[in-house]
């Protein structure tokens, strides 16, 4: 958890913006309202900025937009039906929501999936994984301003659909995971098709790398923009890439697994020094490749046995709580369940990252120029429905 | 060209000019949208583009045009209206008066003009009060920041426009564009005049700048911060709806067409082909076809530039100009200078 030089003086810098403001010409500022219906935001997220020019002076998110309720709404429902709204929270990579609440649910119920659901289930979340920041390796280009390699995006991250369509029946909600193991099991010639699709990703990461990471602009516009120091990072709750892209070596999937088999196989968890707006996008990258990897491992070693435990047609859970989190795609998600062992739970909790990712944007923005809010917006990588729920 | 002409009378004559003006414009406008922001750009990000409307979508400007055309001509309510009103025309008028001074023959062209490239560097200039306008009009402050981008930008990047020109202007001895062609087909490059000189080869410097000031001047990527979609929605065209929204969209091809003429003209020998008699008659009717092939080129390489790169930010931008482009272009001027006067 070193501070690198960098770091400090972007520290400074926006520490001493506010007072630099006043202390020039004196200006009319304004308040600028990016959102909640604006290209940058991905939904309906809205940022009131106060400008002087094109400085911020002060900057708020505002969220709530697209708040659905699945918290109120899935203590009316019975845990099988749970699924499908939380697949509705992060919809690029729907199947990694369920895998925590699932988790959670055979905790209270102390059951557990037979091994070969445990290794499906670990290839389903690193394929969300993919599915989901491809996308973002292409949107973060749109954010600067190169309109194709989105297209590119789109057009790989179709491979990793067709699989998890295949396995699971729905592209983008697949509502497979069940208390106890998976609903079905994998169809013939899953395992080589999806090896070929993870051949496609790692062609297309190398194709991002060379054609946005390695460009003068891209780099121009987003190193040393957004400095997050480790410190202010971690006391915002910031998880997942962007905190490793702070320097904080921390992965719930190697330093406290849960269910899924993350630590059968041979991978690195990937940190960058700098804690900019680049390093969130190289952290990134770096993890695409790496869940390939997982994932082609994983295939490798898949034990053959049922997919299913015993568990009862009519789940009751038994009285009691648990909180399990996950290394989602956007950062750490962890469901918070309390039952009182009725058909439905009594309370869930759920801690979304994307919800904390955005807490620090008030200290993020503040002293940037209009054009940078849109790249830290664009690096911290949020979805909407991650942050309303 | 111009004997034919001068035995017609003075309404039939300014007709012709017109129709000439408008086909060279918005067929040039329609041909770019079609060929560069419809199909090439599609391969690019491997899809199909527009396969519908005509023989492989080649309609679907009509299509587009017939779609703005029905839309509601909305104007906020705090805009200036008149000021709001009138920005499109602003814009649209400056591409048609670059048209004026330039030459698709050796009698094609509008006017003989020894200020030439002067002149259109100055009307070139009036396209930033358009968009001012725009961005202040439209009482939005999204569109205000946008119009106020561009402003800075074309201001910064109008110097080494003219300061790239300037070194074709000393090797050619003349701001005339017509005479500038024609020095380009006479030339020779060390005694060798097959292809005659056609200024690239030896101010390509002064091509480069160009080329690069002329992508800010266009505002197309890396230079696109005035309507920046990811950030300023579409800066100062963000309240605009239907034709006047169109005449924005058509002008900003229109513009790239014009200003990428202007660069044929000055740098690859503009109508002129290697191999034949610059003083054929045959060149008024097929050197507008030449000059159009080179104008798709050059424009080939915006557009190709534009959806490839991302977006510099403002102050890099300046600092691009300032710091680089204008030291460049001088350094350009002083090397042709003394070339001139020592060869």
């Amino acid at each position: 958890m070193t501070v690198t030089e960098r770091q400090q003086l972007s520290y400074i810098a926006a520490q001493a913006a506010d007072a630099r403001v006043n202390l020039e010409i004196e200006t009319e500022g304004m308040t600028l309202n990016i959102g909640p219906q604006h290209p940058a935001t991905h939904g309906t997220l809205r940022i009131v900025a106060k400008l002087d020019g094109e400085q911020v002076v002060a900057a708020e998110p505002v969220m709530g937009y697209m708040h659905r309720g699945y918290e109120k709404l899935a203590e009316v429902r019975t845990y099988p039906q749970v699924t499908t709204l939380i697949n509705r929270i992060d919809w690029l990579g729907s199947f990694a929501n369920e895998v925590p609440f699932i988790l959670a649910a055979e905790r209270l119920m102390e059951v557990e999936a037979p091994p070969r659901a445990q290794w499906i289930r670990t290839v389903l979340f690193e394929l969300s994984r993919i599915a989901n920041i491809t996308l973002f390796l292409g949107d973060m280009a749109v954010q600067v301003g190169a309109i194709t390699p989105v297209f590119f995006a789109f057009r790989d991250r179709e491979h990793v659909l067709n699989q998890i369509e295949a396995a699971t029946g729905g592209r983008f909600h697949p509502n497979f995971d069940r208390i106890g193991g998976l609903k079905d099991d994998l169809p013939a010639g899953w395992v080589a098709e999806t090896r070929q699709a993870m051949r496609k990703i790692r062609a297309f990461c190398d194709e991002i790398e060379e054609l946005v990471e390695g460009n003068e602009i891209f780099q121009a516009r987003t190193r040393g923009i957004g400095v997050i120091p480790p410190d202010v990072g971690l006391s915002y709750g910031l998880t997942g890439a962007n905190i490793r892209a702070s320097g904080v070596d921390w992965d719930v999937r190697r330093d406290s697994p849960c269910g899924l088999v993350h630590d059968q196989v041979d991978w690195k968890v990937w940190t960058h020094p700098d804690g900019d707006s680049f390093a969130r996008f190289w952290v990134r990258l770096q993890e695409t490749r790496e869940a390939t990897k997982i994932v082609d491992q994983l295939l490798d070693g898949i034990p053959s046995g049922p997919i299913m435990a015993k568990v009862p047609v009519i789940i009751k859970v038994p009285a009691g709580e648990a909180y399990v989190e996950t290394e989602n795609p956007l950062g750490v998600m962890g469901y918070y369940v309390v039952s009182k062992g009725d058909l439905n739970p009594f309370r869930v909790k759920i801690r979304s990252a994307s919800f904390s990712n955005v807490s620090i944007t008030p200290w993020l923005l503040r002293g940037v120029y209009v054009p940078d809010i849109i790249t830290i917006l664009g690096s911290l990588y949020f979805i909407l429905g991650d942050i309303d729920r | 060209m111009i004997g034919v002409l001068s035995e017609l009378s003075y309404w039939q004559v300014t007709s012709i000019r017109v129709v000439a003006g408008l086909v060279a414009v918005l067929l040039v406008a329609g041909t770019l949208v079609y060929a560069h922001l419809f199909k090439m750009v599609s391969f690019m990000q491997s899809r199909l583009g527009p396969m519908e409307a005509g023989p492989y979508g080649s309609l679907q400007l009509m299509a587009e045009i017939g779609k703005f055309l029905q839309k509601e001509d909305i104007v906020p309510r705090r805009a200036d209206r008149f000021v709001f009103k009138a920005a499109p025309f602003v814009v649209l008028t400056s591409t048609f008066l670059l048209l004026v001074v330039l030459p698709g023959g050796p009698d094609a062209w509008f006017i003989s003009n020894d200020l030439g490239i002067y002149l259109a560097m100055a009307v070139s200039s009036v396209s930033v009060i358009g968009i001012l306008m725009a961005g202040w009009g439209s009482a939005s402050k999204y569109s205000l920041l946008g119009g106020l981008r561009a402003t800075g930008q074309l201001i910064a990047y109008e110097l080494p426009l003219l300061l790239a020109v300037v070194g074709v202007v000393i090797q050619a001895e003349t701001m005339n564009l017509q005479e500038i062609v024609l020095a380009q087909a006479n030339g020779e490059i060390f005694g060798w005049g097959v292809i005659g000189n056609p200024f690239i080869i030896t101010q390509f410097a002064g091509f480069a700048i160009f080329m690069i000031a002329m992508q800010a001047e266009l505002t197309q990527t890396p230079f696109d911060m005035p309507v920046a979609e990811s950030e300023l929605v579409t800066g100062y065209m963000t309240e605009y709806s239907g034709l006047r929204f169109l005449l924005f969209f058509i002008g900003e091809f229109a513009t790239a067409g014009v200003f990428s003429a202007i660069a044929a003209v000055l740098f690859l020998g503009g109508w002129y082909v290697p191999g034949l008699d610059p003083a054929d008659n045959l060149f008024n009717v097929i050197g507008p076809l030449v000059l159009f092939g080179k104008v798709v080129l050059l424009t080939f390489l915006v557009f190709w530039v534009r959806f490839t790169f991302p977006r510099l930010r403002e102050d890099q931008l300046q600092r691009l100009a300032w710091k680089f482009l204008v030291p460049l272009a001088l350094a350009n001027i002083v090397v042709t200078g003394v070339l001139k006067v020592v060869v």
